[in-house]
């Protein structure tokens, strides 16, 4: 009792050093991660939580002035799933969405298997087809619109050399969501191509070697070599071009702005006509909230999958 | 740029797209760059979306006021966007130029200063004028000329068709575009495009047949869209109308694609710059001949938003005092080829120029499309583009299309 209490100054002072140690230890991981938490509260959290809250507020002009965003619940919820326009949008956005990834998947996934075999200027086409990437997307949807036109359009007089009566691409209703998901298409294709012959350099050659032993060639050696190899990267592909397309305004606002008669409006394209046509803002960040929760769950799949992965 | 592209380099077809997640909840945060309140108290900054040709006259009041100015012209689809973070930042200009529709919106907001502050009252003016730019009671904005739409008609075409006078009446105007039509033009061109630029082209028809925003599942506005499916059924009007802008429009015109076509009289120095195209001007027709033409009104106005400096807006007051007085008024119609504000000026404008006549007795009669619903204006726009936009792509019929729009 005594020996400890005549030890105790010394032992405090190192027993304080060893806490102080062993707190600055725990926090070291935490202050490592400090300026990535930082920067994801600033750039992403703040905005996210800031259009979440807007989505119950009027937030119109006048609160860029007054500063007053009156709370008003649920209502913008009510306008927008009350709208006539709602079901539209949301049958729009799944076509939009469904058909572009469909189609950029299987062109773009040809086109890698056709580039895999090597032949003469293989590299520069293959760096040809990453053009529509490189084009700034209101340049390249304006020249579509141009190409795309009923009476002077390019597509139409080729057409026309075949006796093909003009079509009216971005004029009828139906035909306008073809032709937008059509240049979609045309865009998301290089990075499909980019990303799937990544994934196909990846699958060992000697797998081939040993399948071809046993007659894995052709379409048996795409279905049991190839395919279950790529796999991953399938999925990452996919999941991350149905995220990338859900969000597209761009090229909708450059080729039709959203008509004819929001035959072409998608969730995407609603909330920014809401926001920044109608300056409605509240609105505008309702129906971004209904699409950053459907986008959500694509991104909750996508980090299923890449950390299931590792372990097959 | 709700109405009319008054400037004779194009302004970027397609609205700069923005982040639309992100945005809405970053605007609040940032503000643009300070415009007012750094300079001297002898430096007025003005803002608008117009081209350099204002900036003589411009400078010519500034002299007469005796201040500098730091003139900025932004892009036309995104003056109000900057409009509201400059009113947020507290970083409005001295001076703002708002396009007509807008100004009670803004004004609803606080950001603006009643022009009575300085003097202003728009005596002498045309009522639509100040209407246009009153809100609750209060005057906000005037504008030096103001334009309103007419039909711009191919001459030649109609002496080839054998048309002497130019259509009074719908029905009129239905078979002379029937009788224009060709294998390789049509014989009547517009914008019902999905903006608010579709609606303001729809409205002289709606309007001129007693058609009201108010209530927009009305017979006269039925009549109205009925009208615009029979011109494109009759192969007279081209379904790409649901795509165009006014600029393409007149583009069709120019490369004689169209023989007759609704537009304004911003256009006319692009016309005056084609010289084998003889054209012609002529109010828009109505249903019944009895019916008096009424078209909407366009044009810029100028405010003066509520800065810091007190000195300041009276200064800015004053600089719009003479922007708006009759001399003034005459230089701005000379360079924007629009209509003098106040009447007895335009008179005096339609006399030196003919190609302006037809728009100076139109806008006699215009109306403003904020007259009726204020701020609510543009829900009302948006209803009646789609609403026109549903019935031309035959997804309803005309009734039924409005009153989907409608909504209720």
């Amino acid at each position: 009792m005594t020996s400890a209490n005549l030890s105790l100054p010394a032992a405090a002072g190192g027993r304080r050093k060893i806490a102080r140690m062993r707190l600055l230890r725990r926090a070291t991981p935490w202050l490592f991660c400090l300026p990535a938490i930082v920067f994801v509260a600033m750039f992403f959290g703040y905005p996210i939580v800031q259009n979440v809250v807007m989505g119950f507020q009027e937030y119109t002009t006048s609160t860029f002035y007054s500063g007053e965003a009156p709370w008003v619940g649920l209502s913008n919820y009510a306008t927008i799933l009350s709208s006539y326009l709602f079901t539209t949008t949301l049958v729009n956005t799944a076509l939009f969405t469904v058909g572009s990834i469909v189609f950029q998947f299987v062109i773009g996934l040809a086109l890698a298997l056709f580039f895999k075999r090597n032949f003469p200027l293989s590299g520069f086409l293959r760096s040809l087809l990453l053009l529509p990437w490189l084009l700034p997307l209101i340049a390249s949807s304006a020249v579509w619109k141009w190409l795309l036109d009923q009476e002077s359009g390019a597509l139409n007089q080729f057409l026309g050399l075949f006796g093909v009566p003009a079509v009216p691409w971005l004029v009828d209703p139906t035909l306008a969501l073809i032709g937008v998901i059509g240049v979609n298409i045309w865009l998301g294709i290089p990075f499909n191509v980019a990303i799937l012959y990544s994934g196909l350099q990846a699958v060992p050659k000697l797998l081939y070697e040993a399948g071809s032993l046993d007659g894995a060639v052709g379409w048996k050696a795409f279905r049991h070599i190839t395919w279950p190899n790529i796999r991953p990267v399938v999925s990452v592909v996919i999941v991350l071009g149905v995220v990338y397309t859900l969000k597209v305004v761009d090229i909708i606002l450059g080729l039709t702005g959203g008509g004819p008669a929001n035959s072409t409006q998608t969730l995407a394209t609603d909330a920014y006509n809401a926001s920044f046509v109608e300056f409605n803002f509240g609105e505008g960040a309702a129906i971004s909230n209904i699409l950053i929760v459907v986008s959500l769950v694509f991104a909750l799949v996508y980090l299923y999958i890449s950390r299931r992965e590792p372990n097959e | 740029m709700r109405t009319a592209q008054k400037r004779t380099g194009r302004a970027p077809k397609v609205a700069v797209a923005a982040a639309a997640l992100i945005l809405p909840a970053t605007l609040t945060a940032c503000g643009g760059a300070a415009a007012s309140g750094t300079e001297s108290p002898n430096t007025l900054t003005v803002q608008d979306y117009l081209d350099p040709s204002r900036d003589p006259l411009y400078q010519a009041c500034a002299k007469e006021v005796g201040v500098t100015l730091v003139i900025s012209h932004v892009a036309g689809p995104g003056l109000i966007r900057k409009v509201l973070q400059q009113s947020s930042s507290r970083t409005l200009p001295d001076v703002l130029m708002l396009d007509n529709p807008d100004v009670q919106q803004i004004a609803e907001s606080g950001a603006l200063s009643p022009l009575s502050d300085y003097g202003i009252r728009g005596e002498g003016m045309l009522p639509a004028v100040v209407k246009a730019g009153t809100y609750a009671g209060k005057l906000y904005g005037l504008a030096p000329a103001v334009n309103t739409l007419s039909i711009f008609y191919n001459k030649e075409m109609f002496r080839a068709a054998g048309i002497t006078t130019p259509p009074k009446t719908w029905d009129d105007l239905r078979a002379n575009a029937k009788r224009l039509t060709t294998q390789d033009r049509y014989g009547f061109a517009m914008s019902t495009i999905n903006t608010y630029e579709g609606t303001w082209q729809f409205l002289p028809f709606m309007w001129g047949n007693g058609g009201t925003e108010q209530d927009i599942t009305t017979e006269e506005t039925v009549q109205a869209v009925q009208f615009l499916v029979d011109l494109q059924n009759d192969g007279s009007m081209s379904k790409s109308s649901l795509i165009w802008s006014q600029d393409d429009v007149i583009d069709q015109f120019i490369a004689g694609k169209a023989a007759m076509v609704v537009n304004g009289p911003w256009q006319i120095p692009a016309l005056q710059e084609q010289r084998d195209v003889q054209w012609g001007a002529f109010t828009i027709p109505t249903r019944l001949p009895t019916q008096t033409t009424v078209a909407p009104l366009g044009g810029e106005v100028y405010t003066v938003p509520r800065t810091a400096d007190r000195a300041k807006m009276a200064k800015a007051g004053r600089f719009v005092q003479c922007l708006v007085s009759p001399e003034q008024q005459l230089q701005t119609a000379k360079v924007a080829q629009n209509v003098p504000t106040t009447p007895a000026v335009a008179e005096q404008a339609g006399r030196s120029n003919p190609a302006l006549a037809p728009f100076v007795t139109t806008v006699q009669n215009a109306r403003s499309r904020t007259a009726l619903l204020g701020p609510d204006w543009p829900k009302a726009a948006t209803k009646i583009y789609n609403a026109v936009q549903l019935a031309l792509t035959g997804k309803a019929a005309p009734a039924e299309a409005l009153r989907l729009a409608q909504g209720d």
